[in-house]
């Protein structure tokens, strides 16, 4: 029950945030990755006090074994950049420029009834299910051929 | 370059990142998770036992904080240029790009360098420089045709 609360205060806090900084809005996005035209640094402020509070959190966090609630602390491991991560990003930046959307900003604007957020969270959960699918059935195909 | 006085919002901006700091602070000290948006949901879409409860009250308090905003401002405009078309294909790279890249502007740009992660600064390098680029030619590179 604690964990389910704090997991949705955290998610109040998160989109809080992101409605005082102003990144529900597209245009505010996109004027800051408008380099060429009249640039807005706003975002660039928005990643800089996140990660000022966050960065304290995260050094506490690798010195412990387990949260406060007592579960795993479940630290990516993985350090290896590689090719998966730089075609993705690239990806996502592509699709991040065409609209001003990213995944926290697009859910947040559903409930303040933007329609057009609507159109492009669903078309960004039918990417993430794509995504799902595409990995079971390589799974799928991993297991069932010996080789490789 | 020129700055655009007029959007800039320094204060509201930081201060709205602060709390995003802490939204994650108390994700990764509470419950011991990322606070990545797109990790959050893609996990639901793979779900594992015992795995989705906290994502979907995360989830849940990201969706209610407009309606909580509301009871006390009123929300600030938003404006979305894009059409439907673009919204689609934008909503599918960005869905397909996040989980291949594991991780968004929250997992990898925020918490990530927080952890001060290569694998999350790489990310972040790649996904600002392809959004850079691609409101460049959408904007200002079709113009010479």
């Amino acid at each position: 029950m604690m964990r389910l609360l704090f997991s949705l205060l955290s998610g109040l806090l998160f989109g809080l945030g992101l409605i005082v900084s102003g990144m529900s809005n597209p245009a505010k996005v996109l004027g800051f990755l408008d380099l060429a035209g009249a640039w807005d640094p706003s975002l660039a402020l928005v990643m800089g006090g996140a990660i000022f509070v966050a960065m304290p959190a995260f050094w506490l966090a690798r010195r412990r074994q387990l949260a406060i609630l007592g579960d795993a602390m479940q630290l990516p491991s993985n350090r290896k950049p590689d090719r998966r991560l730089v075609l993705g990003s690239l990806v996502f930046g592509l699709g991040w420029g065409v609209a001003g959307f990213c995944p926290g900003p697009a859910l947040v604007s559903l409930l303040a009834w933007q329609s057009k957020a609507w159109v492009f969270a669903a078309a960004m959960l039918a990417g993430m299910a794509l995504f799902a699918w595409l990995e079971r059935r390589q799974a799928r195909d991993k297991q069932s051929s010996p080789i490789s | 370059m020129q700055i655009d006085w007029q959007h800039f919002t320094p204060w509201s901006s930081l201060a709205g990142g602060l709390l995003i700091g802490l939204a994650a602070a108390v994700l990764i000290l509470f419950n011991g998770r990322i606070a990545g948006i797109s990790g959050i949901v893609g996990g639901l879409l793979s779900p594992r036992k015992g795995d989705s409860g906290w994502r979907i009250a995360f989830l849940a308090g990201l969706l209610m904080a407009p309606l909580l905003y509301q009871l006390q401002h009123t929300l600030p405009d938003v404006f979305i240029e894009a059409g439907t078309p673009a919204l689609v294909i934008a909503g599918l790279l960005v869905g397909l790009g996040v989980r291949y890249g594991a991780g968004c502007t929250s997992g990898h740009g925020v918490c990530g360098l927080s952890r001060l992660s290569m694998r999350s600064l790489l990310a972040t390098i790649c996904f600002m420089a392809a959004g850079f680029l691609t409101v460049y030619v959408l904007r200002h590179g079709l113009a010479w045709i």
